[in-house]
């Protein structure tokens, strides 16, 4: 299976809808988990998993493909979602998200879920990951990517910083780091929490080629990942603007739907909202 | 047996109020997850003594320090697995070494966190805090215990961490417990074996020794809430007039509360000893409860281990 394809952009945003409507029941399922940042997230993950990323659950285990890191792991949800749209394991499994003996555990494990590249869930460690599996890759001559998600709550996390300054020492230009920029973290607007801005500069300040997108516009989406994917001589950050809880209008810019699972009711009218049925 | 519950974080919360309205010396620190510590009740109290670092946990434990070295009392805060394994280091080399007066109090500690998975749930926390020379380990077992813990550790100065728990668990220390850092509280009396317990294992160990009563055992239950300085005068009292030990700890056995209670018998007064906690793996997604029961560390499992340990009596 080769998914760089012919996807169009229409056909991607019914796909991003269907994994926001998967992420919304295993959650409910689950009783916890983190909607907000997986829904801001859906329309980046569907691009890179269902056009973007040469990848496919044949050659799961090949170190010749497209890869991704989630560093903002509790966002694990949506990387579920995809997987599983993706066939890497069952669909039917997502409802087993969080449960005891699940494959699908809270925050990826590498070691249980196929398709997970890199166990995660403590924040601000995925970058570094990301840099040693480039490097690996272009000592062994294989022009792929490494396509790294990431918070921006979680950008305060030093290690990021010592990673960025990494990539560009060593000219990364194989990594593809997206910063999910949805103003939010748990104990409010990042701005308020630890300012960030301006963002991108520092990024800039730290050798990297700097692109902006709308987060939740496909086509956007997917031109700036082209654009990146084609830039050489130094790594790339995307600062994509988000909205964190994007398509369920009560979890839209909603800190508390940070990780925080829908009620009975909550979910119905999510799944509504989302264009589907509970 | 049943008790009321409580939250730790919640008495945390409260203890930090309650210090603050005094001790214009007190500072709080947590690194965006307040409204799990629970500081988010001293923030709201006193804005100007508290401040969010971010997702930054290794430069909070370094502000922390230097707070300190401008003649603050430091609280810093986040959940148990990040403050003691991700600021490591900083906490090393920052706090302990130079003995400096901040206090670590931690939550979501152990496999209860649940759901979140092993990446959360830290097993090795107790470890990595005791194995460093000036720290101060204290483990309560409830919310009330919690509250006066957190006083305590305020009175003296030097670093200190304190473990706390995700869940509510049973309130089955009273009001009128004075909290003596370094000092065990035997909360049952017996002869026939000694169940130590810590923390959130207390309660097993209290429901055993129920268990243990019906089958004509004697069994002693002490509550083993400071980990460092570590009371061994109660402990060898256990071991001599008991003759046998289980320890009980929601943590990794490998280098928990069992292999220190071990280590202070053998030099004094080695007796057979069995321990309950984690068996060097990590845990995974569930419900707290189901996760206790299936690691081995529910009131059936502290009970076995009494009785398999009772056969190697001499
Ligand atoms: C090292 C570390 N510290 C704290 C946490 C707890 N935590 C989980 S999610 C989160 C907020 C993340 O915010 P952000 O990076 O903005 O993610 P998003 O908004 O996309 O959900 C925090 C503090 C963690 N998982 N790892
Ligand atoms: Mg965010």
């Amino acid at each position: 299976m080769n998914f760089p394809e012919q996807k169009g952009v229409h056909e991607l945003e019914a796909k991003a809808n269907l994994l926001r409507r998967h992420v919304i029941r295993m959650i409910h399922a689950a009783g916890s988990g983190h909607p907000g940042g997986s829904l801001s997230a859906a329309d980046i993950v569907t691009a890179l998993f269902f056009k973007v990323m040469d990848h496919s659950p044949e050659n799961v285990d090949s170190v010749d493909r497209d890869h991704f890191i989630l560093s903002k792991g509790h966002a694990a949800p949506i990387y579920y979602a995809a997987l599983a749209e993706c066939g890497y394991f069952p669909v039917d499994e997502l409802v087993t998200l969080r449960k005891l003996h699940s494959r699908l555990q809270g925050h990826p494990s590498r070691v249980k879920t196929k398709g997970v590249e890199m166990s995660t869930g403590s924040l601000g460690q995925g970058l570094s990951a990301a840099n040693g599996l480039a490097l690996a890759l272009r000592m062994k001559g294989l022009d792929r990517r490494v396509y790294c998600l990431c918070g921006d709550g979680e950008m305060a996390e030093g290690q990021i910083w010592e990673a960025a300054m990494f990539a560009s020492h060593y000219h990364l230009d194989n990594v593809i780091c997206i910063v999910d920029r949805n103003g939010l973290q748990i104990d409010g607007r990042t701005e308020d929490v630890m300012s960030l801005e301006p963002l991108g500069d520092k990024w800039q300040a730290f050798g990297w080629n700097v692109l902006y997108m709308n987060g939740n516009d496909i086509g956007q989406v997917l031109d700036t990942l082209k654009a990146a994917k084609a830039h050489r001589g130094s790594p790339t950050v995307i600062v994509a603007k988000t909205v964190k809880g994007k398509g369920v209008s009560f979890m839209e810019n909603n800190v508390g739907f940070h990780g925080k699972a829908p009620n009975d009711k909550e979910f119905e009218q999510a799944m509504k909202e989302l264009g589907g049925s509970v | 047996m049943t008790w009321a519950v409580e939250s730790q974080r919640k008495n945390y919360g409260k203890a930090l109020v309650e210090l603050g309205r005094t001790r214009k010396d007190i500072v709080v620190l947590d690194a965006d997850l307040s409204g799990s510590t629970r500081t988010v009740e001293f923030a709201k109290a006193y804005p100007e003594r508290f401040f969010n670092c971010g997702i930054a946990e290794q430069n909070m434990m370094g502000t922390a320090a230097g707070l300190a070295l401008g003649g603050m009392t430091v609280f810093a805060s986040t959940f148990a697995v990040f403050a003691t394994g991700r600021a490591y280091d900083q906490v090393r080399q920052s706090i302990a070494y130079p003995d400096l007066n901040v206090k670590i109090v931690a939550s979501h500690a152990g496999i209860t966190v649940g759901m979140d998975g092993a990446s959360h749930q830290t097993m090795e926390d107790i470890a990595l805090m005791n194995a460093i020379p000036n720290m101060t380990v204290i483990v309560p077992a409830d919310g009330p215990q919690t509250y006066r813990a957190v006083l305590a550790v305020a009175e003296r100065p030097g670093p200190a961490y304190i473990r706390m728990g995700r869940s509510d668990v049973p309130v089955i220390t009273s009001d009128k417990d004075e909290f003596v850092v370094g000092k065990a509280s035997v909360m049952v009396d017996g002869s026939d074996i000694a169940l130590v317990g810590t923390g959130q294992m207390v309660v097993p160990c209290l429901e055993a020794a129920e268990m243990l009563k019906q089958k004509g055992i004697s069994a002693r239950v002490i509550n083993l809430s400071t980990i460092k300085p570590l009371d061994t005068a109660t402990l060898i009292k256990a071991a001599r007039e008991c003759g046998a030990v289980v320890t009980a700890e929601e943590h990794n056995i490998v280098s928990g509360v069992g292999t220190l209670v071990a280590a202070a018998l053998a030099e004094s007064y080695p007796v057979p000893m069995q321990r309950v906690g984690m068996q060097d793996i990590f845990g995974q997604s569930g419900e707290s409860d189901e996760l206790m029961k299936e690691y081995g560390m529910g009131t059936k499992d502290v009970a076995a281990a009494a009785i398999k340990v009772m056969e190697r009596k001499k």
